[in-house]
């Protein structure tokens, strides 16, 4: 049974349409992959699919536990157990890492400054985060840094898979979380991801390229194209992408990365 | 404000701590401005024959001066309405039922403990830090630096004082200067031999009775050749008066190689007209910092000032300005460079919410011959809806050779990208956008020390939950 289930979704940026009616059932243990070349809507996806405000909802329903998702702010979608990692993460100045994480740690365990219970304890944050940074390959040195800021595209990323780690959804959105990573950090990445899959997580794994697919397997793969899903299937989609690229619809762009890593 | 430890104060505390108490005099505290009521508070402070003239020179000027009418409108200050000279007893006369609900509401939420709420309601009037005073004093007083009142520094330090005083801000500087020389009463008095640091940042709170927080400050800080201190004036709790107009004047001299830092933290309560001058003569290779955070006050206006006298002398201004429903903060800061090679900066923060208006004015002047000189100037300016405003007013003045002058503002709201990502990781909006301001003034904050700091970000998140009056 589907645990979280998107129905015709449409939606419109600035007035226009970009997302035409996409629907797609996430059941927790499954991984799914939404591959499609620029501009074909994915962050479109991800942003609405969060409750960015500069996404409109033209229509269809997104339900996980019971609540349609898309009457809920963005905190909430995040408390109910929903991720996004994101294409672009935001740089927010003067607020440490370790004060963001904490912060986010505590809401989502429902701690409003007043129930001490609910409180993430000094020491068990640490032992946390230790074990997470160890698998990310990254040190305890951007801890006091501000969000983001100063970040290089690879530590902006594993910063973001952190965050997963660390909060632990139930639904994780990964909106290109490897373009722009040399191949040791998308493994370093991949390898995280991969200790977290289980039965309590369902995966969505956004991306232009078929290489991150190696070392995350998706169970079901999807291709979108302008606005719409053109076809579904099992893992065997992203070979034969892999090859032909995006030319099948129409776009002349390649599933393959062009840079020389 | 800093934790301090507590301590039993009953009457005898004068000859257990050696404490000042003003004597009990009588006096029937009269409102309005005239000679008369000048030469009683000198004569009621046993003053020397030269400052009661100079108070009533400078009633003379003050009386002349035009009101400015260039800032913040001040036209509603009744001068012949205002009690200028009040004993802390007198002040002292409200209870703590009397007090406004909001300023009790916000101690409550700050946690402010009571013996020290009811200081800063004007309750008591004294805080009960007798004993960090006194300690901090024996060990001031070994190393040769004075830190008292500054009433206290005219009686025993006639010769000093006399040196200085009205040197750097003369009486006839501005309007309100000239009224701060007719009627100044309290304020501190520092000076800091040749080659001595002060560790630890003095703070006013060490050595404070009710006429510290009073309406006409006058603090004098000389720092003697290759010197350092840090004096932090003020808290983040406000301070609650019924008094309307404040007008401190602050002098500072940094002599060569020596720093200076001076710490504002203020926050009166919303009926305050905050009009401030605060000047610093920097010499050769000195360094003289403000670091001056405004909350509350209905109006204030204050923009420190760095004259930089001699080769090598540098100047800061560092500052936060939050203006709330009905306020108008109207900061900023003045580098005069007067001699060359000298260096200076500026940078302004203002947040505007529900209607508040910031202003950053500013002023930087090179002299002739003041060449190779360095000046920069960066205000940001945050607004957080659409009623609040803000406004900049450079002013630049120069008529010097090689000179580097740089000037960035910025005015930007709360984006709503980094409020949309940290409310993705489950923070609530309010607390999103208390973190953002909060990470805004970060610059400012982490100049504080620690407990200062942390208090000003729980200020400002009661400040955002639009708690605080
Ligand atoms: N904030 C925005 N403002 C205007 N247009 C946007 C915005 N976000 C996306 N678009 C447009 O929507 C389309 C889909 O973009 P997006 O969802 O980001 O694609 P993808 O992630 O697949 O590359 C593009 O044509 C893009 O220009
Ligand atoms: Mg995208």
């Amino acid at each position: 049974m589907a645990d979280f289930e998107i129905k015709d979704l449409r939606a419109s940026v600035e007035g226009r349409q970009i997302l035409k009616g996409v629907s797609l059932s996430i059941a927790k243990g499954e991984v799914h992959a939404v591959m499609g070349p620029n501009g074909s809507g994915k962050s479109t996806l991800s942003h609405t699919l969060m409750g960015h405000p500069g996404y409109t909802v033209d229509g269809g329903e997104v339900l996980f536990k019971g609540q349609n998702v898309l009457a809920l702010e963005p905190d909430e979608r995040a408390r109910l157990g929903m991720f996004l990692a994101f294409q672009y993460p935001v740089v927010v100045p003067g607020i440490s890492m370790a004060n963001f994480l904490r912060t986010a740690l505590n809401s989502k365990r429902g701690y409003d400054g007043k129930d001490k219970s609910k409180q993430v304890t000094p020491k068990e944050f640490r032992s946390m985060l230790k074990g997470e940074l160890e698998v990310l390959h990254m040190d305890d040195s951007f801890l006091p840094r501000y969000i983001n800021d100063g970040f290089s595209g690879g530590e902006k990323k594993r910063a973001e898979i952190l965050q997963m780690a660390m909060l632990k959804p139930e639904i994780a959105i990964l909106d290109e979380t490897d373009s722009g990573l040399d191949i040791d950090s998308i493994k370093f990445v991949a390898e995280a991801v991969n200790r977290m899959r289980g039965p309590e997580l369902g995966i969505l794994i956004i991306t232009h390229y078929t290489r991150v697919l190696e070392f995350i397997k998706p169970d079901f793969v999807h291709v979108l194209v302008d606005g719409q899903f053109v076809l579904s299937g099992g893992a065997e989609v992203a070979d034969r992408l892999e090859k032909t690229g995006y030319s099948e619809w129409g776009k002349e762009e390649t599933a393959q990365p062009q840079e020389v890593a | 404000m800093a934790t301090v430890p507590k301590v039993e104060v009953g009457t005898d505390y004068k000859e257990k701590y050696g404490f000042f108490v003003p004597e009990e005099y009588v006096f029937k505290a009269k409102r309005g401005l005239n000679p008369d009521i000048v030469k009683e508070i000198s004569w009621m402070k046993q003053e020397p024959e030269w400052m009661t003239k100079m108070r009533l020179r400078s009633l003379e000027i003050f009386r002349k001066k035009p009101m400015p009418t260039w800032g913040a409108d001040l036209s509603v200050i009744d001068f012949e309405n205002i009690f200028y000279y009040l004993k802390a007893s007198d002040k002292q006369s409200k209870t703590w039922e009397e007090l406004p609900p909001d300023i009790k509401a916000t101690y409550d939420r700050l946690g402010v403990p009571e013996a020290e709420r009811k200081f800063l309601a004007g309750v008591s009037a004294q805080y009960e830090s007798e004993v960090v005073y006194h300690s901090l004093q024996e060990e001031l007083t070994k190393k040769g630096v004075i830190f008292t009142d500054t009433d206290s520094a005219l009686r025993d330090h006639p010769d000093l004082f006399k040196e200085y005083f009205g040197t750097v801000i003369p009486p006839a500087d501005n309007k309100f200067s000239a009224l701060n020389t007719a009627v100044w009463s309290g304020g501190s008095f520092i000076y800091v031999p040749k080659g001595v640091r002060v560790e630890i940042p003095l703070q006013a709170y060490f050595r404070i009775n009710a006429e510290n927080m009073g309406q006409f400050e006058r603090t004098l800080i000389i720092c003697d050749e290759g010197s350092f201190v840090h004096y932090i004036e003020g808290c983040t709790a406000p301070i609650y008066t019924t008094d309307s107009l404040h007008s401190a004047v602050v002098e500072i001299i940094v002599k060569k190689d020596a720093r200076c830092r001076y710490t504002t933290i203020q926050n009166w309560s919303t009926n305050v007209f905050n009009l401030v001058t605060k000047r610093a003569m920097a010499y050769a290779d000195a360094t003289m910092e403000w670091v001056d955070g405004n909350l509350g006050s209905q109006i204030t206006m204050k923009y420190p000032s760095v004259y930089l006298m001699e080769p090598g002398a540098k100047g800061d201004v560092l500052s936060v300005a939050f203006a709330g429903k009905g306020q108008h903060q109207d900061a900023g800061g003045k580098m005069i460079h007067v001699a060359p090679n000298t260096t200076s900066t500026i940078t302004s923060k203002s947040i505007s919410k529900g209607g508040g208006r910031t202003s950053y004015r500013g002023h930087i002047k090179i002299y002739p011959g003041a060449n190779n000189c360095k000046s920069f100037v960066k205000c940001d300016a945050l607004l957080l809806d659409d009623e609040s405003r803000s406004d900049t007013y450079p002013y630049n003045d120069v008529d010097a050779e090689n000179v580097t002058l740089g000037h960035e503002a910025t005015v930007s709201k709360v984006s709503d990208e980094q409020l949309f990502y940290l409310m993705s990781r489950g923070i609530p909006r309010g607390e999103a956008e208390t973190m953002i301001v909060n990470g805004f003034i970060e610059p400012f904050t982490k100049e504080l020390p620690l407990e200062y700091a942390v208090e000003l970000n729980r200020l400002i998140q009661l400040e955002m939950e639009g708690s605080v009056g």
